[in-house]
């Protein structure tokens, strides 16, 4: 009797797991079968390199909105990244371990805010802002870029702070025995032994402002255009799908399903480089 | 006590098939597909309907108005719902009653002096040919553009209606009537078009060529931008549908449409 339960057990257990994994799979055939045909039809250079999206007149250049995605990403690094870092590394070494673990859940309770209360905030407090001091519509790559730093600081403190935790202590001990300062030790030898979670933490943050649509399409203004200065309203990859999802009919919908690829390639290749990061980090230690 | 739950369980479920199962057959039942736009307005209607006629089911769907016509040809629907400014020509062979209308108005910031533009305005405005206030009367700050995503019912009609329309592409695009209004009532500089439905006092409806956006001026047939909201069916109505047509375009009908911020058929 309970070799039976268990075997039902563990039966059902890798029916989840694998679950998962088929979901993933499906969710890739299906992004790839619906998108890739345009791909073809329409001239992947046409596509990607085309600056005009007018889906009425049936053209769908996408050149805009990758340029969109790739500065708001870039943004959302330049003011998530140096953050979220200096907070990983005051968070393991400046302070005693007591506040970690009290400072380390309450950041990863970020992460738990819904992306949407973001947008909100962007809207009514952040983008009237810079309308007001910067100019602009205000609805802007700037604010887009604000708003996905902060939304990608949970990933990152969170990962670096692991990463920088596992350095051995003896470490420290030795480059304080050489007569290095706090701070030399901190970051001559402790954040470069850390370094390729660090990397990872990164990668796996940009993956995430990527992907991000909700906020985005709610502060960044969704032109149709590539922007010129970070003042800009642009509309990123991410945005353009579900702005247009709705109605979409017959080319048109094949057109955002390939968007759909872009991202879908753009991911997994930041996924595998984040992967190969972390990897190449344990080999060394 | 794992497999006395699962029974229980099981029982629930068996009897809820049976009610369901049991109670779906002796009721006419029909089904309307189609336009975001009029999707709230025909739930409540339908609503109000069923709650007097119990032996009637009616279905509301959305979908847009572009599958209100398909579902209606197709027969996925005995009633199509299009808020479009002319049908397709496959519409040709569907019966249509115009059962509301909807005025678009053009709306600015509070702040903004400008409080009239003719239509020829509107269309250089979100043409990107003008560009400055200054050039419509008002302070000399730039003009921000505000519309929807291309595919919107209000969108395609406001293009229709103004003609010759190629929406700049320094326009913010928002995609929903309340996110546009949102928008313009936060930047004083902005212009975006919305349903007469969703006016209030946070933004201001300017003129279009000497007429506000208001119930009478459209009923006077003075404003320009109205679009119609049709329903369509394959052929004569089924009494059914018939009755409920009528139900809509009865005074009870007629005013809980105007209540709700549309404009009578007639």
């Amino acid at each position: 009797m309970k070799i039976n339960s268990e075997q039902i057990v563990r039966r059902a257990l890798m029916l989840v797991a694998f679950s998962a994994l088929a979901s993933l799979l499906l969710i890739a055939v299906f992004i790839l079968k619906e998108g890739v045909p345009f791909l073809f039809k329409y001239g992947p250079l046409n596509f990607l390199l085309g600056s005009i999206w007018d889906p009425q007149a049936g053209q769908f250049g996408i050149y805009p909105m990758i340029v969109a995605s790739l500065w708001v990403t870039l943004g959302a690094m330049a003011i998530g990244a140096p953050l979220g870092i200096a907070g990983a590394i005051f968070l393991n070494e400046f302070v005693p371990r007591s506040v970690l673990r009290v400072v380390k859940p309450a950041i990863e309770l970020l992460a738990g805010i819904p992306s949407v209360v973001y947008g909100f905030l962007g809207v009514m407090v952040l983008a009237p802002f810079i309308r007001a001091h910067l100019g602009g519509p205000g609805l802007s790559v700037l604010a887009a870029s604000v708003i996905l730093g902060i939304m990608v600081l949970p990933t990152v403190i969170s990962i670096s702070t692991d990463a920088i935790g596992a350095v051995p202590n003896s470490y420290r001990e030795g480059a304080l025995a050489l007569g290095a300062t706090r701070w030399q030790s901190v970051h001559m030898v402790t954040v470069k032994a850390a370094r390729s979670g660090i990397i990872a933490s990164i990668i796996l943050a940009m993956g995430r402002a990527l992907g991000e649509t909700m906020a985005v399409i709610m502060v960044v203004g969704n032109a149709v255009k590539v922007p010129h200065s970070a003042l800009d309203s642009a509309r990123t990859l991410t945005a353009n799908i579900a702005l247009e999802m709705g109605y979409a009919t017959g080319l048109h919908r094949e057109a955002l399903f390939a968007t759909g690829v872009v991202l879908f390639v753009v991911i997994m290749i930041l996924n595998a480089l984040a992967t190969s990061a972390i990897k190449a980090g344990s080999r060394r230690s | 006590m794992l497999q006395r739950w699962m029974g229980w369980m099981g029982l629930a479920f068996l009897a809820g098939a049976l009610a369901l199962s049991g109670c779906g057959k002796q009721r006419a039942a029909f089904t309307m597909a189609g336009s975001t736009a009029f999707q709230p307005f025909a739930e409540k209607l339908a609503d109000q309907y069923m709650a007097v006629h119990p032996d009637v089911a009616i279905t509301v769907q959305g979908g847009g108005s572009a599958v209100g016509v398909q579902a209606a040809l197709s027969g996925a629907a005995q009633i199509g719902m299009a808020d479009l400014v002319t049908l397709p020509p496959e519409a040709a062979a569907l019966k249509n009653v115009v059962v509301a209308r909807d005025g678009i108005a053009i709306v600015v910031s509070p702040k903004n002096p400008v409080t009239q533009l003719t239509l020829d305005q509107v269309r250089r405005i979100f043409n990107g040919e003008i560009r400055t206030w200054k050039a419509l009367g008002g302070e000399d700050t730039p003009v921000r553009v505000v519309s929807r995503e291309a595919g919107s019912g209000t969108r395609s009609s406001f293009e229709q209606i103004v003609g010759n329309l190629k929406l700049t592409s320094e326009a913010i695009i928002q995609d929903s009537n309340g996110t546009i209004r949102e928008t313009v009532a936060n930047d004083a500089n902005s212009i975006g078009y919305l349903s007469h439905g969703l006016l209030n006092d946070r933004i201001k409806a300017v003129q279009v060529d000497g007429y506000l956006c208001t119930e009478e001026s459209i009923m006077a047939g003075h404003y320009r931008l109205v679009r119609p909201i049709y329903l369509l069916t394959r052929g004569e109505p089924a009494p059914t549908s018939k009755a409920f047509l009528d139900y809509i375009l009865s005074e009870e009908g007629q005013s809980m449409i105007h209540s709700n911020g549309l404009i009578r058929a007639k």
